[in-house]
């Protein structure tokens, strides 16, 4: 059965839900709005004449080859950083769950690089990375391997992933640890008296009950790799070599704040708008029909 | 000598400041430079406040030369430029089309009736910012032009005389070929690519960069960038790279710091990077001009400069800008030039900020450091060496970024790589065109 409680009247549920309302609409409607008006206009750099071209600016951008590149590695950027911050998050919250003792230390430990910020992040990867000086590159060479982010696509695409992912694995991990606090005891030890081992209670049991975190935490970093790694995207590649690692979001910054091109980055900004809206519409629709709550 | 006695005086005038602070115009100045430079920039306007009581010049960081630039446009759309905008050279296109939110430095001169001869100043230098009739537009401040740099050690390990001939990329070609012989790791590396392999290297030999003189002469220009000795040049150096004789470090001068070590012979560099080089090299370094090659007619011609300058903004009263007029004469003024000149290897901006330097004997005692200046002087600018005048400039840098890497890789040859750059940045200009029509 389900409970609904309801308000008498219309004063109280209006007061309660305004600040929300304002604070969205200060922060979001408002700013959204002015980028789809700015998006039909190439103003000039300094607001002193702005030259009305309809859907001039869409249209200049879908013509753009490159752009439509920058669309299919935001797709691989998104999907690679969306699983390198989920997986090992998942694995290391189910190593500590078993733990016993000094359950408090791991925890903590592994929840630091959160407290990092992203543009802070890529530069200590860019520092173990350098080709020059870099620890890892170093350790890489003496294998004999040649490591250069800076001509190789692959790789660079490889380092921007894994410093984009290493902070958010803490992120993932508290909310992994925490679900997994909260399966019952009770399930699993039944599961283990009927013989079910280790991997077998987990996938049967465990992750369908995590489902409900691991959808959210999908949503959740998929908006991440779309809108927060542009830190670490400026300090390690500036979106090369060539355009290997220009994200959707880094185009658009670069586009009004290195090309003064206002239109376009209005109109970019559109674009990332409908296509973050349109998918989170997609996971909701179809993912969360195979989350059990 | 020189530089006690000025050191004295700053010493001085320190103490008289709290006085000075009571001085009734304030003018606002954002600049990009931090560190060793940031400080030579706060002497100066210290010395300008403390030489006279009538303006204070307030002299803020802005971040490096995108974010000044962008703190500068942002601030006119609130209403709230500063007085005098440190911009660097490829947004002097963005600056020059802003009508309305700029006042030009000879209007702020003439307007204010201060003493302003713009013939003291250095063609290659005054040509960057000045319009097709020779009016200055914006004051050249920190102005730098590509040199060779040379680790004499690496060359005398490899077996090579290190004062063997490098004028023309015909004799460099055949020293990085002696230094890969002898095992050499890194032969040639460069800084700024764009701004040195083809922007200079097109003024270098007197061919066009962009139609139109390079962007002076209209909006409408196109890049033409992959003219023969261009494409030749640029081929050339991807086969360097792909025989291990260039070594490609990133976009902007991330090779210093592999030249500074000792690990690069020769490195195509600022002659601003003499500070830094001469403070961490480990080995015995010269500076040679920007090698050429031989058998282009023409060349070598000059080669165009990098930094910034300072831009008036509009929107000011008359009292501020004499107060700016003023600044600004201070800061092209023989002694403060010639000392910004020794203390940081950018060039001197005006012509008698040069020969008080070879009278100092700076020249003598740290030969190589008249190089850049002899190398932008030795020939009156043509259309093709005057400078460049790009809207979106800084974005189609970026473009050629990533076709240059693309060569270096192997992944597209130069005629590709150079024509897919001129396709890609004659869209921007288009757009920047639009933008400002």
């Amino acid at each position: 059965m389900e409970k609904r409680v309801t308000f008498k009247g219309w004063l109280l549920p209006l007061c309660l839900i305004a600040p929300q309302v304002v604070i969205s609409a200060v922060f979001f409607f408002y700013p959204a709005g002015q980028a789809v008006w700015q998006s039909l206009f190439i103003p000039d750099p300094f607001g002193l004449s702005s030259r009305f071209v309809g859907l001039g600016n869409f249209e200049y951008l879908l013509g753009d080859p490159y752009y439509r590149s920058a669309f299919v590695t935001t797709a691989i950027f998104s999907t690679l950083v969306t699983l390198t911050a989920m997986v090992p998050a998942l694995f290391l919250a189910v190593l500590a769950d078993r733990l016993v003792k000094s359950a408090g230390v791991y925890r903590t430990l592994l929840i630091w690089p959160y407290a990092v910020a992203p543009a802070v992040a890529g530069v200590l990867w860019l520092f173990m990375f350098n080709t020059r000086v870099g620890v890892v590159a170093w350790y890489l060479g003496q294998l004999g391997y040649d490591w250069n982010h800076v001509l190789n696509q692959g790789e660079a695409m490889g380092l921007v992933v894994v410093a984009s992912s290493w902070g958010r694995i803490s992120y993932n991990f508290l909310f992994f640890f925490a679900a997994l606090q909260a399966v019952p005891r009770s399930i699993i030890e039944a599961a283990a008296i009927d013989g079910a081992r280790f991997w077998r209670r987990f996938f049967t049991i465990v992750l369908p009950l995590l489902s409900p975190t691991t959808f959210f935490l999908l949503v959740v970093n998929v908006v991440y790799a779309f809108f927060e790694t542009f830190g670490v995207i400026h300090t390690i590649t500036s979106g090369g070599p060539q355009q290997a690692t220009t994200i959707l979001v880094y185009k658009v910054f670069s586009d009004g704040f290195v090309g003064q091109d206002l239109g376009s980055s209005a109109a970019q900004s559109v674009i990332l708008l409908v296509v973050v809206g349109l998918l989170t519409v997609v996971q909701f629709k179809y993912i969360e029909k195979r989350v059990h709550y | 000598m020189q530089k006690t006695a000025f050191g004295a005086l700053l010493a001085g005038t320190t103490m008289l400041s709290p006085m000075a602070a009571m001085a009734e115009t304030e003018i606002e100045f954002w600049h990009a430079f931090t560190g060793r430079l940031g400080e030579l920039v706060a002497a100066q306007v210290e010395s300008f406040n403390n030489g006279q009581s009538d303006y204070t010049v307030v002299a803020t960081h802005k971040g490096n030369y995108s974010e000044t630039l962008n703190a500068g446009i942002a601030a006119f759309r609130a209403g709230e430029q500063p007085q005098i905008l440190m911009v660097f050279e490829v947004g002097t296109a963005t600056m020059m089309a802003a009508e309305g939110a700029i006042k030009p430095v000879y209007q702020v001169m003439s307007e204010t009736d201060a003493e302003f001869d713009q013939d003291a100043f250095i063609g290659a230098v005054k040509g960057y910012y000045t319009t097709a009739n020779g009016e200055m537009l914006s004051l050249p401040f920190n102005s730098s032009t590509p040199v060779l740099w040379v680790n004499r050690d690496a060359l005398d390990g490899a077996g090579i005389d290190p004062d063997t001939d490098l004028s023309t990329w015909q004799n460099v070609d055949a020293v990085l070929d002696k230094l890969k012989d002898a095992g050499h790791d890194c032969p040639l590396t460069t800084a700024w690519q764009s701004w040195i392999h083809l922007e200079n290297l097109s003024a270098y030999h007197d061919v066009p960069f962009a139609t139109k003189d390079n962007g002076f002469a209209g909006l409408d220009t196109e890049l033409a960038l992959n003219g023969p000795v261009q494409v030749q040049h640029i081929s050339q150096m991807g086969e360097w790279a792909d025989e291990g004789k260039f070594i490609y470090a990133g976009r902007r001068n991330e090779g210093g710091a592999n030249f500074r070590a000792g690990e690069c012979a020769l490195f195509t560099e600022s002659s601003a990077g003499y500070a830094g080089i001469k403070a961490e090299a480990q080995f015995d370094f010269d500076v040679r001009p920007l090698p050429y090659w031989e058998g282009v007619k023409g060349a070598p011609q000059n080669t165009i400069i990098g930094g910034a300058s300072l831009w008036v903004m509009a929107g000011h009263d008359a009292e501020e800008y004499e107060g700016v007029a003023a600044f600004l004469n201070f800061l092209s003024s023989v002694d403060v030039q010639a000392k910004w000149h020794q203390d940081t290897g950018y060039l001197p901006i005006t012509i008698a900020a040069g020969e008080k330097t070879r009278a100092d004997g700076f020249y003598d005692a740290n030969p190589g450091t008249d190089v850049a200046v002899i190398q932008m002087t030795a020939k009156q600018p043509t259309a093709n060496s005057k400078g460049l005048r790009l809207g979106s400039f800084d974005q189609i840098r970026g473009i050629i970024d990533e076709e240059l890497e693309a060569v270096w890789s192997g992944d597209k040859d130069a005629q590709a790589a150079l024509d897919s750059a001129v396709t890609r940045g004659n869209q921007l200009l288009r757009r920047f065109e639009q933008a400002n029509r």
